[in-house]
């Protein structure tokens, strides 16, 4: 056994190093755009300044009546209406509909249900939506591929773990200034400060998309046809319309249904109601309870008939599997959660970060001393360190730039909600370029301080130009600056230890 | 003379237990995810249950693999747990089929 844990370490610290090295780029995009999706809805909210702040709390069945009547008016014909409630962090009714196989969506006022003008973008959807999905690639592929990394994630992990055989010793051990040794010592510190975090927020990501990556249980033939609804109908409350009778057919009070499931669920549960074939003799309503205040994303829901409002339907348990799949599903996205909460997560998410970071610039650091030794660096050492450069110190400049494209692209543009996010992946390629141009200490140093000046300068663009009837700065300006503080604060380190290493 | 075979050797074995650990490790938890539906639970339930397993025992797999002292006893390992999971596999196969 003595003989064969030194061998075992050596191998696992091998699986380490590279299934770290092999997807950590993406990887560290997947948990700093993770992280800035926790505050998903309030990015919206900001990069929306047009909508008015809230004058006082809609209450949420008169507010879904009113979205009905103006649905009535604006999508009469549809197959469903989407109606999402305002709640503590987002002040609007966001309503989408289906007319054959056109979408639409409106933002509406939720006390007046009148429809609100805002410019066209993503919001925090597009953060949200990187995250595991990227961009541009087919969703399917990208998905697949984000889920390839966060298998080598959690292997990482684990072999990390087995290879750092003195886990709290090491913790409470920091070496200042020794170069590798430090490097090492903070790599453990991010690492094993989360570690809890770190697991769960890996393995219930694969838990996300498992229906992608294990499809094989569900698709057994011959019951496949059976298992899937019923699989699908354990998952979301977002279930395929049924088949309309083709009469029309008048809607009854909406509102009252609201108020129905509140009395079941409590005041602030009620997050969306779902219309089926509004104006249809067999129409249905769904009112689904949210997921603040619990952890289970599992569905909760209560089925009307349309025209009479009758209940027909209560969906208000899961089976063991099912509620254990939406608890994992609820940890990950922390809808449940209260803002102490939410930044706790936001902060583990950042701690994750930090680990994918510094594995990576520790990986070049290790074989710097090695690369001196012959006249000129590898391919492959030259390699990881542009790309640590352009990913690390550059993701944040192009997360800064979809930024200052919402306030500064015109409003008439046309697809101005993609040329958002162009700007993203056109800012990104740009800051390759710069890290593969400059000497690379010099590049650390300019990106990070280029991520803190573009976030600093940006609470400023909105007060120029005006936006928000009421000015000045919000809440989430002085979160900004406090990223743009960090941002800072990484490139002076950077600068002062490279002024010592000369 | 001795050493080039050793190493040719050694980064065949590498390979072979990356192919372990990447298909090999995904078969098994594919397999977990079938045979989870021989368990005396409801089918919808079985079928959650087995895609939510699947990943640790993918995650196990690749540990072991590469834990492994020899690329083949990685590969009987993987083999080892492989057996009884593919007739649990086959009972709800012929089940369907049925």
């Amino acid at each position: 056994m003595s003989a064969a844990a030194p061998r075992l370490r050596q191998a696992m610290a091998g699986l380490h190093t590279w299934t770290g090295l092999l997807f950590g780029w993406l990887l560290y995009a997947m948990f700093l755009t993770g992280a800035a999706s926790y505050f998903r809805e309030e990015i919206s909210q900001w990069m929306r300044p047009e909508l008015p702040a809230l004058t006082q709390a809609p209450v949420a069945a008169d507010s879904a009546a009113r979205a009905v009547a103006t649905l009535q008016v604006l999508a009469p014909g549809a197959t469903r209406w989407v109606i999402d409630l305002a709640g503590a962090r987002t002040n609007v009714v966001a309503a989408s509909w289906r007319i054959g196989e056109i979408d639409g969506r409106a933002v509406l006022d939720p006390l007046t249900g009148q429809p609100l003008a805002a410019r066209a973008t993503d919001g925090g959807e597009f953060f949200y939506y990187f995250h595991f999905s990227l961009h541009y690639l087919p969703r399917v592929a990208a998905r697949w591929l984000v889920g390839l990394a966060t298998m080598f994630m959690l292997v990482a992990l684990v072999s990390g773990v087995i290879t750092h055989k003195k886990i709290f010793t090491n913790f409470f051990t920091f070496r200042r200034g020794k170069g590798q040794r430090s490097w090492l010592d903070a790599h453990n510190a991010v690492s094993v400060t989360a570690l809890p975090f770190h697991l769960m927020i890996t393995y219930t990501g694969l838990v996300t998309l498992m229906t992608l990556y294990m499809p094989w249980g569900a698709d057994r033939a011959p019951s496949a046809a059976q298992i899937r609804p019923a699989l699908r109908a354990e998952m979301t409350a977002l279930l395929p319309p049924g088949a309309p009778s083709g009469v029309t057919g008048k809607l009854a009070d909406v509102g009252a249904m609201v108020r129905e499931a509140q009395q079941r669920w409590g005041t602030d549960s009620v997050a969306r109601v779902i219309v089926d074939h509004p104006g249809d003799a067999a129409s249905q309503v769904r009112v689904v309870r949210g997921d603040a205040g619990r952890v289970s994303v599992s569905p909760r829901y209560l089925v009307f008939d349309g025209p009479s409002g009758t209940l027909q339907q209560i969906r208000d348990q899961a089976g063991p599997a099912a509620e254990t799949r939406g608890v994992l599903y609820g940890l990950h996205v922390a809808r449940f959660a209260d803002a102490a909460t939410r930044w706790l997560f936001f902060l583990s998410s950042l701690a994750g970060t930090a680990m994918v970071a510094t594995g990576l610039v520790l990986w070049t650091v290790k074989r710097r001393v090695k690369q001196a030794a012959i006249d000129k660096p590898t391919f492959g050492f030259r390699l990881v360190e542009r790309l640590n450069v352009a990913t690390i110190a550059g993701l944040p400049v192009a997360m800064a730039a979809f930024l200052w494209g919402n306030r500064l692209l015109p409003l008439a543009l046309v697809d101005r909600r993609e040329w958002e996010i162009h700007l993203f992946f056109i800012a990104w390629a740009l800051v390759l370029i710069f890290a593969i141009a400059r000497p690379v200490q010099r590049a650390w140093v300019e990106l990070f301080a280029a991520g803190a000046a573009l976030l600093a300068v940006l609470p400023w663009v909105g007060v120029v130009m005006g936006l928000r009837e009421r000015g000045g700065f919000t809440g989430f300006d002085i979160a900004l600056w406090g990223v743009s503080l960090v941002l800072a604060g990484i490139a002076m380190r950077i600068g002062r230890s490279k002024q010592r290493a000369a | 003379m001795l050493r080039a075979p050793a190493r040719r050797s050694s980064r065949a074995a590498l390979l072979s237990r990356i192919v372990a650990a990447l298909f090999g490790g995904y078969a098994l938890a594919a397999l977990t995810s079938v045979a989870a539906l021989a368990l005396p639970m409801r089918t919808v339930e079985a079928v959650l249950a087995g895609m939510q397993a699947s990943f640790l025992v993918y995650a196990g797999a690749v540990i072991w693999v590469f834990a492994a002292r020899s690329a083949l006893r990685a590969w009987l390992g993987l083999a080892a747990v492989a057996l009884p999971l593919l007739a649990m596999a086959c009972k709800v196969w012929a089940e369907a089929a049925v």
